[in-house]
């Protein structure tokens, strides 16, 4: 249904990133069926993420993992009002053509699904569709600007419950933001260099001192708590992948993370949402993970 | 101080959204913005900025957070309130399409159909009339945008699509835009809200 103006512009960059400026301090929750985005949405998720199985089950049931089966994306889009997110494999073009043929309101190209490319990233700017994709340092995350990112996710592990590696990865990526600004502007050709990342953009985060696009954190996030500290560490808020779905109550801990995400900087709120929440995702220590099954190191 | 004389501080309501850009553009106008999460930050304003982002999260949440009551008294009471995008289904009186149970605060006359438009790929930038702003066309940026679907008798339409359709009302003290000002450079929403705020004088 295309009940829009003909006269607008449209996929314009201030329209693909103002979509993810609209999500900050909420929380977009991971979902496997139409009835799980349901729980999500009267939880007061800021928009589902579509996909087939959970990071935590692609983990431990091993396998290639795709783009969602088109059915449920288009049930899952009838269920919810909220914007619907889905992901695309890295560099898999043609997924990310269906997933915007289908109506998703943003396309998470994502190291949790296996890379269709080991080579490039998919080239975003064709696209009318606005795209996420994930980062562990500012290098990569301007990479991905660059090629048409309108939204970034620090990575952390996914489908682990180990919050460490998002902590270490919105901790570089912010420290390596704030060694930009006090930068002199001699100095900015040579990080441009060791960024690994265009002059142009790598100019303009240290001229602004952030990111010209929205950041939120992922992988690893499974309590009130770790999503407050995500927001505290500068986060413009939250991904929560297995967190929800894979512990003992999902409506009350997605309904408590909520709450953590926007009162973030006041303990006794995060205290009272965290009372009587059932169990967490049980979770593996990321040191336990063998290096070559760690999602974040996939993308680059 | 140049420029103020607003008096009490401006409040944005920041649950969730766009608040910050909301503070910043308030700020560069010389108004001294804050942000409002609890009943207690209500009795402190003298106008409000609802931001743009979800409108069920920010309903539950004000709700939750016991914030929604003194806002519908202060609102009932004549304080100046502006709400864009998400914002604007908080002010309205009916809401259409909204999810399960959803609430609003309420104030303006007038029934808003949330996500008018369709999915992200129909949002869109487009010029606006906004005939009591000035001639100069309004440049304006829709995001999985609402529209007021009827206003009753006692709203006004400031603006409308090429098409017929409503994106921007006032009434009384009260003002909405489908549209987000905050993420463009043309800030007369925001001065003309500010300037209602200054006349008004309100205090709790």
């Amino acid at each position: 249904m295309s009940t829009s103006p003909t006269s607008g512009e449209f996929g314009s960059s201030r329209v693909k990133r103002g979509l993810a400026e609209m999500l900050k301090g909420g929380v977009i929750m991971d979902v496997v069926t139409a009835e799980q985005a349901r729980i999500a949405e009267d939880a007061g998720a800021v928009a589902v993420m579509a996909l087939e199985r959970v990071p935590a089950d692609i983990r431990s049931q091993g396998g290639v993992a795709r783009m969602s089966d088109p059915d449920l994306i288009d049930q899952i889009i009838a269920t919810v009002s909220i914007p619907v997110m889905a992901k695309a494999r890295i560099g898999h073009f043609v997924e990310a053509q269906v997933l915007q043929t289908l109506g998703v309101d943003y396309v998470d190209e994502s190291e949790v699904l296996s890379p269709a490319d080991y080579v490039n990233h998919i080239d975003k700017w064709k696209f009318t569709v606005p795209f996420v994709c994930g980062a562990t340092n500012l290098g990569e995350a301007l990479r991905r600007i660059n090629e048409g990112a309108a939204m970034i996710r620090s990575k952390g592990e996914a489908g682990t419950g180990d919050v460490s590696e998002a902590t270490k990865h919105i901790r570089k990526i912010k420290s390596e933001i704030a060694a930009l600004s006090a930068m002199s502007k001699d100095e900015l050709y040579v990080a441009a260099k060791e960024l690994q990342a265009p002059y142009d953009l790598v100019a303009e985060v240290a001229e602004r001192g952030a990111l010209p696009v929205v950041l939120f954190t992922a992988g690893g996030v499974a309590t009130p708590a770790d999503a407050a500290m995500m927001m505290q560490l500068g986060a413009d808020g939250v991904f929560v992948g297995s967190g929800i779905f894979k512990s003992g109550n999902p409506a009350a801990r997605a309904a408590a993370v909520v709450k953590a995400t926007t009162f973030y900087d006041d303990p006794s709120v995060i205290a009272e949402v965290s009372r009587g929440l059932g169990e967490a995702m049980v979770g593996i220590n990321v040191a336990d993970v063998p290096a070559p099954h760690r999602l974040a190191e996939r993308g680059w | 101080m140049a420029g103020s004389g607003t008096g009490a501080p401006v409040g944005v309501l920041a649950l969730q959204g766009d608040f910050r850009e909301h503070i910043r553009v308030l700020a560069s106008l010389g108004a001294d913005a804050v942000p409002v999460r609890r009943a207690e930050d209500v009795r402190a304003i003298s106008g409000l900025v609802i931001p743009g982002g979800e409108s069920s999260v920010m309903d539950k949440l004000s709700r939750a957070f016991g914030v929604a009551e003194p806002l519908q008294e202060a609102i009932a009471d004549g304080m100046p309130v502006y709400g864009t995008c998400a914002g604007l289904i908080m002010l309205s009186d009916r809401i259409v399409d909204g999810i399960a149970g959803q609430q609003s605060l309420g104030g303006l006359d007038i029934a808003v159909r949330r996500n008018a438009f369709g999915p992200q790929t129909e949002s869109f930038e487009v010029d606006l009339d906004v005939p009591k702003l000035g001639e100069v066309p309004m440049h304006a940026v829709f995001i999985r945008a609402p529209v007021v679907d009827e206003v009753g008798e006692k709203a006004s339409a400031m603006s409308t699509l090429d098409d017929g359709r409503v994106v921007a009302v006032e009434q009384g003290n009260l003002l909405g835009t489908s549209f987000h000002p905050e993420i463009t450079n043309d800030y007369r929403f925001h001065e003309y809200f500010l300037e209602r705020v200054r006349r008004v004088g309100y205090s709790s």
